[in-house]
C-alpha cells in the first residue's frame, strides 16, 4: 500500500513538473533567475502558447483554383498542336476544334477527302506539341477523330495546377515579405483549395492582389500595315476586319495601357476606353520563356515605371529569329489577355525586352515580382477571407480569460463549501488538467490556441467536476450504507469509473469526428477536448485517487470519517 | 456532511407525458416561427445566419468617438449599402458590427463564387467620420479591426460540413452506447440529443438569434452535455439491474434517475454558472456561442429525464413484449378504474410487474 502510494506520487509529481515547464519555461538553456519572476514568466507564456489568428491578429485567406480554366487552356494548346501537325504531315483535315462541354474537354478532327480516318487518329498526335498520350483517349467516329480527357487525367492535371499554383503563391508571399506565413491544402479533396495564414497582417489588399495576378505574359505579333498602328474603337469593328469571328489564327484583344488604379493611389480624371487591336495566334514568346523580370524607371523619368524582361536562350533564339523576320512590323506585350503596349520592332532584338504601360512605382514592382514567380496555371478566386485586427483579438482573449476565470472561481467556491476536504481534490484536478492541457497543445501537439479552443478548454473543465461529482456522490452513497470509511473509496471510485469511462470515449468519440471531418474553429474545439478529456482521466481519477489514498495512509486503517 | 437532494424518491417516468408535451409544444414553436417566417413573403429567414453560412462581409469598426446608429446607418446607404446590419457591441463602447449580405441578386450572386468587396464599401462609407487610424502613429478617428468575408460557395461548403460533422458525430455516439449498452439505449440517447439540438435550434429561430460557426461549436458542445448526462443514468440503470434483478426496469430507471440526481443538480448548475460567465464576460465574438451553450445546458438536463430514459423504458419493454410473442396484455387499472387494452406505456407494465410479484 505505502510502497503503491510511493510510486504514484512520483508518477504524478513528474507529470506535473513536465508539464509546468513545458508551460512556464523558457526555451533556451540555462535559464536564468530573471525567468522565474512574474514578467519572466509572463514573457516565457507569450513565446510558448502559440495564439490563432482569431486572438493573435491576422489574415486568413481561402483561394479556388479555377482548374476548369486550365484544362479548357490546355485543350485549346493542344488542339493548335494537332493542327499544325496536320498540317507538317500535309494531312488534309478540317479544323481541330477543341470542346468543352460541363466537365468533358475533347478535341474534334473532322478527315478531310481520301485521309484514311484510323491513320490519322494514329499519326497526328505523334507530331503534336504538347499532346500527352496517357491524358487523351481517341475514338473515331464516322469520319471524325475524337480526343477526349480522360477523367483520371483531369485529376491527376488539376492537382498538378494546384500544387504549382501553390508553389508560385509560396514564391509570391515570400518575396513580398510575409511573417510566418502558413499555406496549405484546405477544404475537401478536388476541392482545389489552398488556405493562406498570414498572422499579424491586419489589411492584406495589396497581397491579395499581387497573389491573384495570373501575370500570363505573351509576345505577339500584331496585324497592322507598316508605319501607322491599326486600331479599332470597338470589339464589334476588330472583329469585322477579320471576317466577324475570331480565327484559329487571329485573336483580338483589348490594348490599355494605363493599369486599373490601385486602391489608395489617385484615380485617373478620365479612364482611357480600350481600343482593340487584332494579333496574330499563336503567340511568339510565352512566359514560361521568360528569365528574368525587373522595374525600373520610364525614359521620361517621373512616375512612370516600365518592366524590363530577359529571355531564356530557347526563347531569345526563338524572338531572334521572330524579330529578325518581322522588322518594321508591330509586336504586342500581352498580360493576362491584354495588350499592354505595342513597339514597332527597328531591329533584330535576342533576349532582353521591356513592357511599358505607363505603370506606377508600385504596380511595376508587383508586376515584375509576378512575372518572375511565374505564371499562375489558373485564374484564383478568393472564397473566403478572415482579418482579425490584433486588437480585436487581444479584447477577445480578455474576455475569454475574464469569462474563464469567473467560471473557475465560482466552482472552487462551491466544490470546497460543499465538498469541504474532498474539494481540494477537485480544485487539484481541475487546475492540474487544465497545466496538461496547455502543456500538451505546445509540446508535442504544437497547436495554436483559438477562441473556440478556449471553448474547449472551458467543456472540459466542465467535465473534470463532473467526474470529481460523480465520485464524490458516490463515495458519500457508499458511507452512507454503512461502508467503512476505505472500502467507500474504493467502492466510489471503482463504480464511479465505469460510467466515467462511458461519458469520457462517447465524448471522445465524437470529438475524433470532428477533428478529422471538419475544419478550422470546429477542430480547434475539438483538439483541446480530446486533450481535455484524456487528461481529465489522469487528474481526476487518478490523481484524486492518490489524495484520498494519502489522506487515508495518515489516518491509518481504521479511519472513521472523511471529509466529503 | 451537507448534502441537496438526498434521499429524493420522485416517479419522474409518471411525469412523462406533461414533459412530452411540453417538449412538442417548444418544438412546434420553433417549427411555427420557421415556417411562419419561411413563408411571409419580404419577411426575415428562418434563422438568422451570420456570414458564414450565407455568404457576405461582416466587419468590425471601432470609433474613437461613437456616432449614432442612425448616422451610420445614413451613411452606408450613402453607398447603397442600406440594408445592413448594423450592431453595437455591448462589451465596448464604440465598436460597431456591421453586417452586409452578399451583393448583386439572384442567379448572379448564386453563381459568384467570389466573396466581394463589402468591406471597401463600407470603408467608403466611413470616410465621412473621418481619417482611418494609421498603423504607425495610431492617430486617426476609425478603424476597421476585423473583417469576415466569405463568398457564396464557401459559405455553401461551411453549412454542409457542419451538418455533415454533425450528424458524424451523433452516428459515432450511437455506435459506442450501442456497442456498451443495447442498441436501444444507443438510439434513445441519439434520439434524445436531436430533440435538444432542435429545441436550441427553435430558441434561436424564434428570437432570432446568429447562427454562426461558433454556434456549431456550442450545438457541439451541447450534444457532448447531453450525452453524457444521459449516460450517467443509464449507467446508474444497467448497475440497479444488476444488483436487483427482480426490479422491473421502470423502478430501477426511476431510482436511478433519484440517486443521481444530486450529481445532476451540481453539475449542471456549476456548468450553468460558467456558462453564464461566459454570457455576462465573453464578449461579442462568443455571444451566439454562450447563447447556445446556456440554452443547451438546461435542455440536456431536462432531457435526460424527459426523454432519454422514458424512451429508452418505452422501447425496452416493447421489445421484451415483441419477444414473449407479442400479445397485448390487458391489465387491470389501479383505484379500481375501467379495464383496458394497453400496449405499450411504461406504468402499465411496471403495475404489471409489482401484480406478478
Amino acid at each position: 500500500m505505502k510502497k503503491n502510494l510511493l510510486h504514484r506520487v512520483i508518477i504524478i509529481l513528474v507529470v506535473t513538473l513536465v508539464a509546468l515547464w513545458i508551460v512556464i519555461g523558457p526555451r533556451r538553456w540555462p535559464p536564468t533567475l530573471a525567468d522565474f519572476t512574474p514578467q519572466g514568466i509572463n514573457n516565457t507564456l507569450r513565446n510558448n502558447i502559440r495564439l490563432g489568428l482569431d486572438l493573435r491578429g491576422g489574415s486568413h485567406l481561402v483561394m479556388q483554383v479555377q482548374v476548369a480554366d486550365y484544362l479548357k487552356r490546355l485543350t485549346e494548346n493542344v488542339a493548335v498542336g494537332l493542327q499544325n501537325s496536320a498540317k507538317e504531315q500535309q494531312f488534309a483535315i478540317s479544323n481541330a476544334t477543341p470542346q468543352v462541354e460541363g466537365d468533358d474537354y475533347r478535341i474534334i478532327v473532322e478527315a478531310g477527302e481520301g485521309v484514311d480516318v484510323q491513320k490519322l487518329k494514329d499519326e497526328l498526335p505523334k507530331r503534336a506539341n504538347d499532346f500527352d498520350p496517357s491524358i487523351w483517349t481517341a475514338s473515331v467516329d464516322g469520319r471524325r477523330v475524337v480526343w477526349e480527357m480522360s477523367d483520371a487525367a483531369k485529376t491527376v492535371l488539376s492537382s498538378q495546377a494546384v500544387a504549382q499554383a501553390k508553389q508560385i503563391i509560396d514564391t509570391r508571399i515570400n518575396a513580398v515579405g510575409v511573417a510566418e506565413p502558413n499555406l496549405s491544402d484546405h477544404g475537401a479533396q478536388g476541392s482545389h483549395q489552398i488556405l493562406l495564414q498570414m498572422p499579424g497582417e491586419r489589411d492584406p489588399e495589396r497581397i491579395k492582389k499581387t497573389l491573384t495576378a495570373e501575370s500570363r505574359l505573351e509576345l505577339v505579333h500584331v496585324i497592322s500595315p507598316q508605319g501607322m498602328l491599326q486600331k479599332y474603337p470597338t470589339k464589334e469593328a476588330a472583329l469585322q476586319s477579320i471576317g466577324g469571328a475570331e480565327t484559329q489564327t487571329r485573336k483580338v484583344y483589348p490594348y490599355v495601357e494605363r493599369d486599373a488604379p490601385v486602391e489608395g493611389e489617385p484615380e485617373p480624371a478620365q479612364k482611357p476606353e480600350p481600343e482593340w487591336v487584332v494579333v496574330e495566334t499563336p503567340n511568339v514568346i510565352e512566359g514560361a520563356d521568360l528569365r528574368d523580370a525587373r522595374s525600373s524607371q520610364g525614359d521620361g523619368g517621373g512616375d512612370i515605371y516600365q518592366i524590363n524582361f530577359d529571355l531564356k536562350p530557347r526563347g531569345a533564339e526563338k524572338f531572334g529569329r521572330w524579330t529578325a523576320a518581322n522588322i518594321g512590323n508591330y509586336m504586342g506585350v500581352v498580360l493576362d489577355d491584354q495588350v499592354k503596349s505595342v513597339a514597332t520592332i527597328q531591329s533584330q532584338i535576342n533576349d532582353s525586352g521591356r513592357i511599358t504601360g505607363s505603370f506606377t512605382k508600385n504596380q511595376a514592382e508587383d508586376l515584375s515580382l509576378t512575372l518572375r514567380s511565374g505564371a499562375l496555371p489558373a485564374k484564383l478566386v478568393y472564397l473566403e477571407e478572415r482579418t482579425v485586427g490584433p486588437s480585436l483579438g487581444e479584447d477577445s482573449i480578455r474576455a475569454g480569460v475574464r469569462a474563464s476565470v469567473a467560471g473557475l472561481v465560482f466552482v472552487i467556491i462551491f466544490m470546497v463549501l460543499y465538498y469541504r476536504g474532498a474539494g481540494i481534490n477537485a480544485v487539484v484536478a481541475l487546475l492540474l488538467n487544465m497545466l496538461i492541457t496547455l502543456a500538451a497543445m505546445i509540446w508535442p501537439l504544437d497547436a495554436s490556441l483559438t477562441l473556440p479552443g478556449i471553448a474547449g478548454l472551458i467543456l472540459s473543465v466542465g467535465m473534470t467536476v463532473d467526474t470529481n461529482v460523480l465520485i464524490f456522490e458516490r463515495i458519500r452513497e457508499e458511507l452512507l450504507t454503512g461502508k467503512t470509511v476505505s472500502s467507500a473509496v474504493d467502492q466510489g471510485f471503482s463504480r464511479a469509473f465505469v460510467t466515467i469511462i462511458d461519458t469520457h470515449v462517447t465524448t471522445i468519440v465524437s470529438s475524433l469526428f470532428l477533428f478529422v471531418f471538419g475544419s478550422g474553429p470546429v477542430r480547434g474545439f475539438a483538439a483541446t477536448l480530446i486533450i481535455g478529456l484524456v487528461a481529465n482521466l489522469f487528474s481526476a481519477v487518478y490523481v484524486s485517487r492518490t489524495i484520498f489514498m494519502w489522506v487515508l495512509s495518515r489516518k491509518g486503517k481504521r479511519a472513521e470519517s472523511l471529509s466529503i | 456532511m451537507l448534502r441537496i437532494l438526498h434521499d429524493v424518491k420522485v416517479d419522474w417516468l409518471a411525469l412523462r407525458k406533461p414533459l412530452l408535451m411540453f417538449s412538442i409544444l417548444l418544438l412546434l414553436a420553433g417549427l411555427v416561427s420557421a415556417i411562419g417566417r419561411w413563408a411571409t413573403p419580404g419577411g426575415t429567414e428562418p434563422f438568422n445566419l451570420g456570414v458564414d453560412f450565407k455568404g457576405g462581409t461582416l466587419v468590425t469598426v471601432d470609433f474613437k468617438s461613437p456616432p449614432s446608429l442612425d448616422d451610420i446607418r445614413n451613411s452606408l446607404s450613402g453607398v447603397g449599402m442600406g440594408d445592413a446590419v448594423i450592431q453595437p457591441a455591448l462589451d465596448k463602447q464604440g465598436r460597431f458590427l456591421i453586417k452586409v449580405a452578399q451583393q448583386g441578386t439572384g442567379e448572379e450572386a448564386q453563381s459568384k463564387a467570389e466573396v466581394d468587396d463589402g468591406a471597401a464599401k463600407v470603408g467608403e462609407a466611413l470616410a465621412g467620420f473621418g481619417q482611418r487610424v494609421d498603423r504607425a502613429t495610431g492617430e486617426g478617428d476609425w478603424d476597421i479591426v476585423s473583417k469576415d468575408a466569405v463568398g457564396p460557395v464557401a459559405g455553401r461548403q461551411l453549412r454542409n460540413q457542419a451538418i455533415t460533422v454533425t450528424l458524424l458525430a451523433l452516428v459515432g455516439i450511437l455506435l459506442y452506447i450501442a456497442f456498451r449498452y443495447e442498441w436501444t439505449y444507443g438510439a434513445s440517447a441519439v434520439i434524445t440529443v436531436f430533440h435538444d439540438v432542435l429545441v436550441t435550434l427553435a430558441f434561436f429561430t424564434v428570437f432570432q438569434w446568429e447562427v454562426n460557426l461558433t454556434t456549431i461549436a456550442a450545438l457541439l458542445t451541447l450534444v457532448g452535455f447531453s450525452v453524457n448526462d444521459t449516460i450517467v443514468t443509464f449507467d446508474r440503470v444497467r448497475e440497479n439491474l444488476r444488483l436487483h434483478r427482480r426490479a422491473t426496469l421502470y423502478d430501477t430507471t426511476n431510482e436511478a434517475i433519484n440517486q443521481t440526481l444530486s450529481r445532476t443538480v451540481i453539475t449542471a448548475g456549476l456548468v450553468f454558472l460558467s456558462v453564464l460567465a461566459l454570457v455576462l464576460f465573453g464578449g461579442e465574438v462568443l455571444r451566439s456561442f454562450s447563447l447556445a451553450l446556456f440554452i443547451g445546458v438546461i435542455i440536456g438536463t431536462y432531457s435526460t429525464i424527459a426523454i432519454s430514459n422514458p424512451l429508452m423504458v418505452w422501447w425496452q419493454q416493447r421489445l421484451e413484449r415483441a419477444g414473449r410473442g407479442g400479445a397485448k396484455e390487458t391489465l387491470p387499472r389501479p383505484e379500481g378504474g375501467p379495464r383496458q387494452t394497453r400496449t405499450t406505456t411504461a406504468p402499465a407494465k411496471r403495475r404489471a410487474g409489482a401484480a406478478a410479484r
